[in-house]
């Protein structure tokens, strides 16, 4: 069944084939909080955008901006080569949001018939329940379903109507790591039919094991844009523990040291790059000893730069 | 700082009528699904004017029982079918709406081509649904318990009047829903609905009330209604049925006007 569904043809190319989605220059005010401010950025065709931030950064109101569920302060948004509240443009974009109450009492195939009675060319029924993994449960009412299965149908709701553009907003959150790769697994297939996707997410872990680019944001600026490689070797970089007679002036002018600390007798230095660090330090010190090379961890790193975006040590992945 | 740009209302879409005609179909019968299957709607709605029919209307009944010169039974049909028809339409209309729009799933509509009106339109329409069922329910109560009797012609008329009677209290449960919290909606529907009732003399007849209420009843939506559905069964207060229908057609449309601000107020949040 799944493997039919991969051989479906790519769907058309939008008119405008350099960028699916983009946001101009755009600011979003709510009476005086500030949820996003002078933002571009854009989406192409084909491509799985990640749009990374704590919460509260700033990527839900992106996403509203380009559901034309909200209206820009300033800026200008434009999706499929037009203005998101234009129906035909919404009939070409799927979107899955965060919602806090699904009509409890409909049943799995009922909500997914209806959302695809909207489109013109909806996926068949029991496509859109296997891309969704909802076969075996269609006839089973929302309010009886599992925290992964809702998040599931919501998903079903956003692929029903086989758009070309796909918004999901935290499609994993609260889901355990076996039902969050299960999505993972389905929003990638979907890229690989051809589809636009732009998701947002808080964890990094996800933007970097599904994006082809990945945009950080906080307090509504971007402070990043890249590969997820690339961001995360901006983001994080390397730590090198080890014993060395150099002094920390020395380690601190060494090319590629962002920050040395001394821990004990032991020294932690922070690095963009470990390699030529490590060469420069034998060269300088062939008595080096306990020489540890760890990434900074994920997560850590992300809120170390989400919480510093004014930071002068920070790396800014901006163009 | 650039201007904003202009963003025009959410254009309608050129779809064949027959796929319209098709959404409106399927937004109203899941919306009707969706209310039966949520028993504290459909139970409630159903069962409370049952219930009350059956102990005012059926168990102190009696033969001769009259009020005015209609029979007991026949009377109460017309009064507690107001009262059904009235909680059908606002816990039909207000109690999805204000928890649809409070909790995200309106938006999440509204992000998809579901045309707007069909989102409405099926609220009403289920609405209509369940006022046209409780009094149905009624009817066949009192015909096969009650020694209710009605011409066929009476019938349709009753049933015709408090069914289209159930319009202006889904126009009043759009603009509650539109200004009510997902969580105090019922409450305040509850504190709406229970007076208006008492007040327009839908539980107890009017003449048993003060002179005071019984003026005050002139100004309630309800009691216009319920008089026209007396007025078919002879009983009620033999005012001119123009003045009930141009008060119940005002209201509606007052009603609808305060949720189009609600709507747009929404809208403004949304696009503002």
């Amino acid at each position: 069944m799944i493997a039919t569904l991969q051989v479906q043809e790519p769907t058309d190319k939008p008119p405008d084939s350099s960028e699916v989605a983009h946001l101009q220059g755009v600011s979003k005010h709510f009476g005086e909080v500030r949820a996003l401010h002078n933002v571009d950025f854009s989406v192409r065709p084909g491509e799985l955008v990640a749009l990374l931030g704590p919460n509260g950064a700033g990527k839900t109101t992106a996403v509203k901006l380009f559901l034309g569920l909200a209206r820009p302060t300033a800026g200008k948004v434009r999706i499929l080569g037009g203005n998101p509240v234009q129906s035909e443009v919404r009939m070409r974009i799927g979107a899955m949001m965060q919602v806090a109450k699904v009509p409890e009492t409909l049943r799995v195939r009922e909500h997914i018939d209806l959302f695809s009675s909207y489109y013109s060319k909806p996926l068949l029924l029991e496509e859109t329940l296997i891309i969704a993994g909802l076969l075996e449960i269609k006839d089973r009412i929302f309010g009886e379903l599992s925290g992964g299965q809702k998040q599931r149908l919501l998903f079903a709701l956003a692929v029903c109507g086989d758009p070309d553009l796909l918004i999901l907003d935290e499609p994993t959150v609260g889901l355990d790591v076996e039902a969050r790769r299960l999505l993972w697994e389905q929003i990638r297939k979907l890229v690989s039919r051809g589809k636009t996707v732009l998701l947002t997410t808080h964890y990094l872990e996800e933007a970097d094991s599904l994006a082809d680019r990945v945009v950080v944001i906080n307090h509504g600026e971007i402070i990043a844009e890249g590969t997820p490689a690339e961001i995360k070797s901006k983001i994080t970089g390397r730590r090198i523990r080890c014993l060395t007679r150099l002094d920390i002036s020395t380690l601190r002018s060494l090319p590629g040291v962002l920050d040395v600390q001394k821990d004990r007798d032991q020294f932690e230095i922070r690095v963009t790059e470990a390699e030529p660090v490590l060469r420069e330090l034998l060269r300088r010190d062939s008595a080096v000893s306990g020489i540890e090379v760890t990434s900074a961890g994920l997560e850590e790193a992300f809120l170390a730069l989400t919480q510093n975006n004014n930071g002068d040590s920070m790396p800014s992945g901006r163009n | 700082m650039t201007t904003a740009s202009t963003m025009l209302m959410p254009t309608a879409v050129a779809r064949p009528l027959s796929q319209t005609l098709t959404i409106y179909w399927k937004e109203v019968k899941c919306e009707f699904l969706t209310r039966l299957r949520l028993r504290a709607y459909s139970l409630a709605t159903i069962g409370f004017p049952v219930m009350f029919y059956v102990l005012f209307g059926l168990v102190l009944n009696s033969k001769d029982a009259a009020i005015g010169s209609t029979h007991f039974a026949t009377y109460l049909i017309a009064t507690y079918g107001t009262f059904g028809v009235m909680g059908a339409s606002l816990f039909g209309t207000a109690g999805g709406l204000a928890a649809e729009r409070g909790l995200g799933w309106l938006q999440v509509k509204r992000a998809s081509p579901m045309p707007p009106f069909a989102y409405f339109a099926a609220k009403v329409a289920m609405s209509v649904i369940f006022s046209a069922i409780v009094v149905l329910l009624l009817f066949t109560l009192g015909v096969t318990l009650g020694g209710v009797h009605l011409s066929p012609a009476e019938t349709i008329k009753l049933l015709g009047t408090l069914v289209l009677g159930s319009l202006p209290f889904c126009a009043l449960g759009l603009a509650i829903g539109y200004f009510a919290g997902p969580n105090s909606a019922v409450a305040i529907i509850n504190l709406i609905y229970l007076p208006l009732s008492f007040c327009s003399g839908l539980w107890v007849p009017l003449t048993f009330l003060p002179n005071l209420l019984q003026k005050f009843a002139h100004v309630l939506p309800p009691y216009h209604l319920s008089q026209l559905a007396l007025g078919i069964v002879g009983g009620g207060q033999h005012e001119s049925n123009w003045i009930h229908w141009e008060v119940l057609i005002g209201f509606t449309l007052i009603c609808l006007g305060v949720a189009r601000i609600g709507f747009q107020r929404d809208e403004g949040k949304m696009y503002g």
